[in-house]
């Protein structure tokens, strides 16, 4: 178990360090510097702006600078926003993004399990019909034509929710319900999948026969067992919630950390692009490592030494 | 109860040769045969199927069908419902929406097969090197494959789009670049399934060179799985595109896109929901058309998990 923690820990590291690399070199040849803008600077004073970036060093002393800075987590100031730092902007943004990725995360879960379970339990009957329906079109339906549909019918038509910014829970819905939806879908088709899967099972027959209830035997028997699929989706779940994030917090004016990364890609504020990338990126890898130990846990069966991609 | 007496003049053999016996009555159905009249069955894939037709041909016809083209602007009539003249209405500069939406149409589907073909060309090489000669070259070309997947797939898309040229094949070129992976893992899963058949043993004992192998006797073979993960390729690439377009990292202008006009109709919905509409519901349309064909293949390729 420790062991493979090293390793995985590891491989994470290694991803990391191809991250930021990656992302150094694109930065590096993208085109425009960071002060090229419409009002073109004096030459001496972009001079002067270039030596107190670093930018003048040759380019392996930015590249191993900017490695240590990333290991000491500092990513340096904002080229945009005069007198930020961008671990200012991350630390700033980020409790908005959290809020509403739980959110939307818990309501994915829920809501797709319950979809699932009615959709299997009534199997090929109205509730299924209807289950698959809306699983179909969530899957179908961009996160973004259905954040506007939103807007347009709850905030807009009706007045029942708040149409955009990030002040209390009520505002919270609509974003959450946008941002959850496709995942919630996905959620919704494996756990109906698994769920025949396990219904059909000699053990759920042992249990009708020895004279369990209804209850005990869909709860105990069946959705204990049929919601693994579900656990071993958290990862592209949290994929999926981190980068639908860009837009729906773009479209409902959220200063969370999806909207200043699309800030940043506008403004070409290229530390904020890297910071926000390698913070992404670190919360991506921690969060799949987290996903796979909690399978683990969950069922006994799994043992993490099990070669991966062997499935 | 009586017991029956039963006479041997009760009954009379039949009269059938031995030939006659080992006749096969039933047509014999091939591989492909039995996943078509499995697919056939199917009503909404084979409506999924018409639909992409559909759409596939208003596509190209579509900014035929009326005398406005996508790019001229035309101030004076902007922002019009939709009328005879314009049936889709005109967005705020005055473009006519469906030939917009025809031209987007074609952008969309475009984008959708080309990143999807060439996920495919990648994928299927790249796996069934990787599945077929296993060992150390597995372990290698899988970890590059793992470290790609580990990043984000729109977190990358959206980088490279920030350092290239906008433009329709950097758009395709930035999404083939993690989107193989899937496709590859596939592959590989299949070679490794069938790569110990006897088939291929017996292929090889006849002097069969690796690549004929692989070309000849595998892929074939795993022709399904392949299919149905391009038929689900297709739907999020058109995704992909419209986010990013959305984003403004799209097409450039005046090329039209569901993405952008779904962004400019969004600014608008307001005053005119019509012009977030059009766009909104073929794109939905259209994925749901794929989403809906790939589950379909899926069924009929693999009758196991059919319920």
């Amino acid at each position: 178990m420790l062991r493979y923690l090293l390793k995985r820990i590891g491989y994470i590291l290694l991803s990391l360090y191809f991250i930021v690399t990656i992302t150094f070199i694109l930065m590096k040849v993208a085109p425009g510097g960071p002060f090229a803008s419409e009002r073109r600077l004096p030459p001496k004073l972009e001079e002067q702006m270039n030596a107190a970036y670093g930018l003048n060093d040759p380019i392996h002393v930015q590249y191993f600078d900017y490695l240590l800075r990333v290991v000491k987590w500092d990513f340096g100031p904002s080229f945009k926003y005069v007198g930020q730092s961008v671990n200012d902007i991350i630390n700033r943004s980020f409790p908005y993004s959290a809020i509403l990725g739980l959110e939307s995360i818990l309501l994915a879960l829920s809501v797709g399990i319950f979809l699932g379970v009615v959709a299997a339990l009534y199997h090929n009957r109205f509730p299924d019909y209807t289950a698959m329906v809306i699983a179909v079109l969530g899957i179908s339906v961009p996160s973004f034509v259905l954040a506007a549909v939103l807007q347009y019918v709850f905030a807009f038509k009706l007045q029942l929710l708040p149409i955009a910014k990030f002040d209390s829970f009520a505002h919270s819905i609509l974003p959450a319900v946008a941002l959850a939806a496709t995942p919630l879908a996905f959620i919704a088709r494996l756990m109906r999948s698994s769920m025949l899967e396990v219904l059909n099972s000699d053990y759920i027959k042992t249990a009708k026969a020895k004279g369990l209830s209804q209850r005990v035997t869909i709860y105990r028997h069946g959705i204990r067992n049929a919601i693994l699929p579900v656990i071993s989706y958290m990862g592209p779940l949290v994929v999926a919630i981190l980068t639908g994030s860009f837009i729906i917090e773009t479209i409902f004016a959220i200063p969370g950390i999806g909207r200043e990364f699309v800030t940043s890609v506008t403004n070409r504020d290229y530390t904020v692009i890297m910071g926000t990338t390698v913070f992404y990126s670190v919360l991506f890898l921690f969060s799949i490592l987290i996903v796979d130990i909690i399978y683990s846990l969950v069922d006994p069966r799994i043992k993490l030494t099990e070669k991966e991609g062997d499935r | 109860m009586s017991q029956q007496t039963i006479k041997e003049s009760d009954f009379t053999p039949i009269q059938y040769t031995e030939a006659e016996t080992e006749k096969i009555v039933g047509e014999s159905t091939s591989y492909w045969k039995d996943a078509w009249r499995r697919f056939k069955k199917n009503k909404l894939a084979i409506g999924g199927v018409i639909i992409i037709i559909l759409l596939a041909v208003m596509s190209l016809a579509g900014p035929y069908m009326t005398e406005y083209n996508y790019y001229e602007n035309d101030l004076i009539n902007a922002n019009q419902s939709p009328s005879a003249e314009h049936w889709f209405g005109t967005d705020n500069l005055g473009r006519d929406m469906f030939a917009r939406t025809w031209e987007g149409a074609k952008i969309s589907l475009f984008i959708g097969l080309t990143a999807a073909i060439i996920d495919l060309i990648i994928g299927v090489i790249w796996g069934s090197v990787s599945g077929y000669i296993g060992g150390r070259v597995d372990e290698i070309m899988m970890r590059i494959a793992d470290i790609l997947s580990a990043l984000p797939y729109l977190l990358v898309v959206i980088l490279l789009m920030v350092v290239m040229p906008q433009g329709l094949w950097t758009l395709i070129l930035a999404m083939t670049i993690t989107g193989w992976i899937n496709m590859a893992r596939i592959v590989r899963g299949e070679v490794m399934r069938l790569k110990n058949e006897e088939y291929v043993l017996a292929a090889k004992s006849l002097g069969a060179s690796t690549t004929r192998i692989i070309a000849r006797h595998l892929v074939p073979n795993m022709l399904g799985p392949i299919l149905v993960t391009l038929t689900l390729t297709v739907p999020s690439a058109i995704f992909t595109e419209a986010f990013l377009s959305f984003l403004g990292l799209g097409v450039p202008a005046p090329l039209a896109s569901w993405g952008t006009m779904t962004s400019d109709g969004l600014a608008s919905l307001r005053y005119y929901p019509y012009q977030l509409f059009f766009p909104a519901f073929f794109i939905s349309l259209t994925m749901l058309a794929f989403n809906v064909v790939g589950d379909g293949l899926r069924d009929a390729f693999d009758p196991k998990d059919k319920r």
